[in-house]
């Protein structure tokens, strides 16, 4: 085996040669389609790499790409961020969260405004961050605002375990971990999407990277399975896409509708079973959770276990948390381009109303939502 | 969010549970909770998400696609060098 260097990780799969190779080769075999066809990238982490480099022109007009929801900052409905803001200003409480939440704003403000009005909200790298947080402010109660998918929740369970384990006593956490395979089955289920008259059908799923590596692919299972949708586990390096997609094409050129896996440097069939069974041992599914630009999904997010309530925050706090329901905007047609239903540029408020400074929308919020992505290099598009 | 970083292991301290890991010139802790044990060797390439090592990249994979990545162009390029061939040999405007 040749000599591998960190520095291949990176620029072996970014290489511009390759990517062009991979176009060739998908042209090619795109010729060979019957039809026009529709691939769901379900991350966000891919709709930031298609679009930073540039992939939809690379691509033959019979493909076209849906962008997913799988950017769990945007679809953090406003109900959830009103609990963080309302929590970060009681007395005595320190916020702690994940940078990516800094702007997300909810009805009542962004967690930064709720920072100006004097509340202490921490921006922290990592959830282990937190430990010496608690422990530098013994009088404070430290809540811990978890966000993420799978790829993140076992960093959470890490720490509820560290935090058992060690019995500390002033950190408490507010769960919002969702799950992708429920959101995926919602948005092939809804008959709005999976209709072979429809343009914006479904014909195939790019499965998240790193989410996979934790589950595993086997969570994909069901959509060859029941919903005859292939599925290609993709990294989110553009050579990886290209080849992912060229994988979909192929299983359709001939009539297959496989489970596969393109980034198999990380992710195998099982996944990480550690992290999975910490996932278990301190959470248990939610009967539902609202997405935001979406609505309810059913069993798509994590809680803690009841034995844990002593160290919920959403438990603890629930006299002063706000339940009511909240609108989105009405301008606002995020809802539609999570559902493949329309892209970015199409919304009335897209780069004008709506920008990355100051986000009215779910996806313009974060850098891997779908607006954001077309506001900073949609440029690019020739549509 | 869920992006991880490509990374090498440079240091392990087994009592800390954390090791050090080594991304293109920044070093940094990572623990590795989520790690069997022994699973993470001085050495080995793994993915870091927010403070924490959740895999062991598979070298001989990483180094398998690389390889079929070169030996796709190479053959990309040979199929285009055929076609100018041909394109040249049906040319009616060769000079003379």
């Amino acid at each position: 085996m040749s000599k591998l260097h960190l520095e291949d990780l990176y620029s072996g799969f970014r290489d511009s040669n390759v990517i062009k190779g991979f176009s060739k080769l998908i042209e090619k075999e795109a010729k060979k389609l019957s039809k026009h066809i529709n691939i769901m990238e379900v991350c966000g982490g891919h709709t930031h790499s298609v679009m930073k480099y540039g992939l939809p022109q690379l691509l033959p007009k019979n493909i076209n790409f849906i962008h997913g929801p799988g950017c769990p900052v945007c679809i953090m409905p406003k109900e959830r961020i009103d609990h963080a803001y309302v929590l970060a200003l009681q007395d005595n409480v320190i916020l702690v969260t994940l940078g990516d939440m800094i702007k997300v704003p909810g009805s009542k403000g962004s967690l930064q405004d709720a920072r100006s009005k004097g509340a202490d909200v921490r921006f922290v790298y990592s959830p282990l961050d937190t430990l010496k947080i608690a422990e530098e402010n013994p009088e404070k109660k430290i809540i811990f605002f978890a966000i993420g998918f799978e790829t993140t929740t076992p960093m959470t369970a890490s720490l509820v375990d560290i935090v058992l384990q060690r019995n500390i006593k002033n950190i408490f956490f507010h769960i919002n971990h969702v799950t992708v395979p429920e959101v995926m089955e919602q948005l092939v289920d809804s008959g709005e999407v999976n209709h072979d008259s429809c343009d914006n059908r479904i014909d195939a799923f790019l499965g998240p990277s790193h989410v996979s590596v934790i589950t595993g692919s086997k969570i994909y299972e069901r959509f060859p399975q029941k919903y005859n949708l292939p599925v290609v586990v993709a990294g989110f390096e553009p050579v990886d896409i290209m080849e992912a997609i060229l994988m979909v094409i192929k299983q359709i050129n001939e009539s297959r509708c496989e489970l596969e896996i393109e980034y198999k440097r990380s992710v195998n069939h099982h996944g990480n079973i550690k992290a999975q069974a910490l996932i278990e041992k301190y959470f248990e599914k939610a009967l539902q959770f609202k997405w935001r630009g979406l609505g309810d999904v059913p069993s798509s997010s994590y809680m803690l276990r009841q034995e844990y309530a002593h160290i919920d925050a959403e438990k603890l706090y629930r006299d002063i948390l706000p339940f009511e329901e909240i609108e989105d905007y009405k301008l606002c047609i995020c809802g539609d381009i999570l559902r493949g239903m329309a892209k970015p540029h199409q919304c009335s408020v897209f780069g004008t109303t709506c920008k990355p400074s100051t986000p009215l929308g779910s996806c313009m919020v974060s850098s891997e939502g779908a607006c954001a992505a077309y506001y900073k290099y949609g440029n690019l598009l020739n549509e | 969010m869920c992006l991880s970083i490509p990374s090498k292991v440079v240091n392990i301290d087994k009592e800390r549970n954390v090791a050090v890991v080594d991304t293109m010139g920044v070093t940094r802790e990572a623990g590795l909770e989520l790690m069997q044990e022994n699973e993470v060797q001085i050495g080995d390439y793994v993915l870091l998400h927010i403070g924490f090592i959740m895999n062991k990249i598979d070298e001989a994979d990483a180094v398998e696609s690389l390889k079929v990545y070169n030996e796709i162009l190479q053959k990309l390029d040979e199929e285009e060098r055929q076609q100018v061939m041909k394109d040249d040999d049906k040319c009616q405007n060769r000079a003379p």
